[in-house]
């Protein structure tokens, strides 16, 4: 039995066939929540595979969290709160529904919308979104809350991937998300971890005009 | 506000730069009243630790009145606070670990990358040292934003006076913690190299915590008579062969605990140590580390190795042989004050240990390159610094 009949059939990638689900099976089996052997077998979360993932961009990453699952999960479901920690995204309206549409910051202070619909959802575990049929940008993503040995609180892990879109708009964003998608979902995931265990986002800048988000506006605004 | 800034390998100058804010809800800012330099500025100032740039503020170690708190702040304005040197969120594993300078949080994302790089995980923030560890703006200013202000800071009580306190910053928990890294029985004998500021607090602490002996090393005269005053035997290394001195004085065993108090820029003639000069200069990053190579000799079998000495690469020709043929066991790291704090503000405050004797020199903020010219060449001399902003010039 292959790995990715088994996700499939594990329920919450199921509709999301505008993605290729064969690809999307292959990168988002076997996370920390799923423990599914891979074909070669190791135990290693499978984005973390050498090959690539087709023409698909696939990123991955774990961080541990010591607060409840309850309580990182009720601000990740609340999507307007991402772009609190989600440095590309500017803002996010929840349209009812399942269905919320995600402003994306584009180049040259420009933006993008993409409606996303949530795939799947397990209270305090587990929530998946894709964007919907005639979106602008193929990508879908997921988002797991597990429990952490110990008192170490919650490992949550996050997995997106990305078909880059076609045309100059598309080109465009590629090159803003897709130029370390990695890098953004690390420093993302970091940021998370900061904002739930600290209640703020650690700067090093001395005044209120040399930190991030200000030299971005800054930069848009000029 | 007027602060020491960074501009180049032997070149830091005090200029204007913008006064610090309040920005996240935790934060604080404080005006200080006493800072000092450090040895661990030292490498900054020599280029030996990446990632300094120009305009960058330094300074790590100091304290001074809380004149504006963010609403999450548990200071009160008015209060006379020490800083420690690294900045601890208090509320991620490691800080509930007590392992404070390896706090999760405290290094801002996008700074993350390179000592991760380099380490495999990254660094936690530090105050004015490298944006490898985030580049935070130092204490060798008239302000400075204290992140977290809730959880590092110290309230120190106002009948102990500056120079009292001032090292709670860093040394004087990098001593403690050194020596707590070395496991001091009773019965040990401990040789620490280096007589600076972290080699005698780590030797005062030993003593505190009951080592037998203490023999300290080094090759400053002057450095080595302050050993000698807190009750350490001394060993200068230049007049006598430190292995074979070790070897007698510890009764032919070998020393118990070895405490490397120097680290990266080892001074001395041996040839292992001219080729690391030779390579740290031409950049091709060898770390000098003559100092611990020779305590990993010096040690006994199943004995102790503490390394509080700073390094930040890779060495060459190192005795790996010795370090496992000999089952050792090693402590080090950046110091987690926050964890040491309380227990040595009581101790200074019962005057089991004073820290007074080791300051040679309090110089105005606005002459801290001098200071960092003497405290770099003319050790013996100059043993500490400490800077008070507002203090009067003498020139
Ligand atoms: N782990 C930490 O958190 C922490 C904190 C503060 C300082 N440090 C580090 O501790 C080290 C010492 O700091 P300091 O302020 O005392 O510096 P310092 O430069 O004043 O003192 C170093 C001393 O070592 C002596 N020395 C040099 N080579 C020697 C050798 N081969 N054998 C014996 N002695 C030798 C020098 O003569 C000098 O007296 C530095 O590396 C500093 O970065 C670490
Ligand atoms: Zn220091
Ligand atoms: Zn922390």
């Amino acid at each position: 039995m292959s790995h990715d009949t088994n996700d499939r059939s594990g329920g919450w990638i199921g509709p999301a066939i505008g993605i290729g689900a064969a690809l999307g099976a292959a990168a988002f089996a076997y996370t920390n929540t799923q423990r599914k052997k891979r074909d070669w077998g190791d135990d290693a979360p499978g984005y973390t595979a050498r090959r690539g993932f087709g023409e698909y961009s696939v990123v991955g990453r774990t961080v541990t969290i010591r607060k409840p699952k309850s309580e990182l999960f009720a601000f990740w479901r609340d999507f307007t709160n991402l772009p609190d920690f989600m440095e590309n995204l500017e803002k996010v309206a929840v349209k009812g529904g399942d269905r919320s549409v995600w402003t994306i910051k584009a180049p040259a202070g420009q933006s993008v919308d993409v409606e996303t619909e949530i795939v799947s959802e397990k209270q305090e575990e587990l929530i998946a979104w894709r964007s919907v049929e005639d979106s602008d940008i193929d990508t879908e993503g997921r988002v797991a809350f597990e429990d952490a040995p110990g008192e170490r609180g919650t490992r949550v892990s996050l997995i997106v991937a990305y078909k880059p879109p076609a045309g100059d708009l598309g080109r465009a964003i590629a090159k803003l998300f897709l130029r370390e998608p990695n890098v953004q979902a690390r420093h993302d995931l970091k940021r998370f971890k900061m904002l739930m265990e600290t209640g703020e986002i650690a700067t090093s800048a001395r005044t209120k005009d040399q930190t991030r988000k200000a030299k971005q506006q800054q930069k848009e605004n000029a | 506000m007027r602060a020491l800034t960074f501009h180049g390998t032997h070149d830091v100058r005090v200029d204007t730069v913008s006064d610090p804010e309040i920005i996240n809800p935790r934060d604080a800012v404080i005006k200080v009243t006493s800072t000092a330099i450090c040895g661990s500025d030292l490498h900054l100032y020599d280029g030996v630790i990446p990632g300094v740039m120009t305009g960058d503020v330094l300074g790590h170690e100091f304290m001074g009145e809380v004149v504006e708190t963010g609403t999450d702040s548990t200071l009160k304005k008015g209060q006379r606070v020490v800083v420690p040197f690294t900045i601890a969120c208090g509320g991620c594993f490691h800080c509930k670990v007590q392992q404070y300078s390896a706090c999760d949080n405290s290094n801002p994302v996008e700074k993350q990358d390179l000592s991760a790089t380099l380490y495999g995980h990254p660094m936690a923030g530090l105050f004015g040292y490298s944006h490898l560890t985030g580049g935070y703006s130092g204490g060798q200013a008239e302000y400075v934003r204290i992140p977290f202000s809730d959880v590092g800071p110290i309230v120190v009580p106002d009948h102990l006076d500056d120079d009292k306190v001032l090292f709670l910053s860093d040394i004087l928990p990098t001593g403690w913690m050194a020596a707590e890294n070395a496991d001091i029985q009773p019965d040990d004998t401990v040789a620490v190299w280096g007589a600076g500021p972290v080699g005698l607090f780590a030797a005062q602490s030993a003593l505190v915590m009951g080592a037998a002996r203490v023999i300290v090393i080094d090759h400053y005269p002057h450095r080595l008579e302050l050993a000698r005053g807190l009750g350490a035997d001394i060993i200068n290394f230049r007049e006598t062969d430190v292995r074979e001195a070790l070897m007698e004085m510890s009764g032919g065993i070998g020393v118990d605990a070895v405490i490397d108090a120097v680290g990266m820029e080892s001074h001395g003639f041996a040839i292992d140590n001219m080729i690391d000069v030779v390579k740290q200069k031409v950049g091709i990053g060898a770390d000098r580390a003559s100092a611990l190579k020779q305590a990993l000799l010096a040690v006994r079998f199943g004995g102790k190795v503490s390394i509080p000495g700073v390094y930040g690469g890779m060495t060459d020709k190192f005795p790996i042989g010795a370090l496992m043929e000999k089952g050792v066991s090693i402590g080090t790291g950046q110091t987690h004050v926050q964890k040491y704090l309380k227990t040595l503000l009581e101790k200074i405050e019962e005057g089991e240990i004073d820290t007074t004797f080791l300051i040679s020199h309090h110089l105005p903020l606005e002459d801290a390159p001098t200071g960092y010219k003497n405290f770099k060449e003319k050790q013996n001399e100059w043993t500490k610094v400490v800077l008070r902003p507002g203090m009067e010039t003498t020139t």
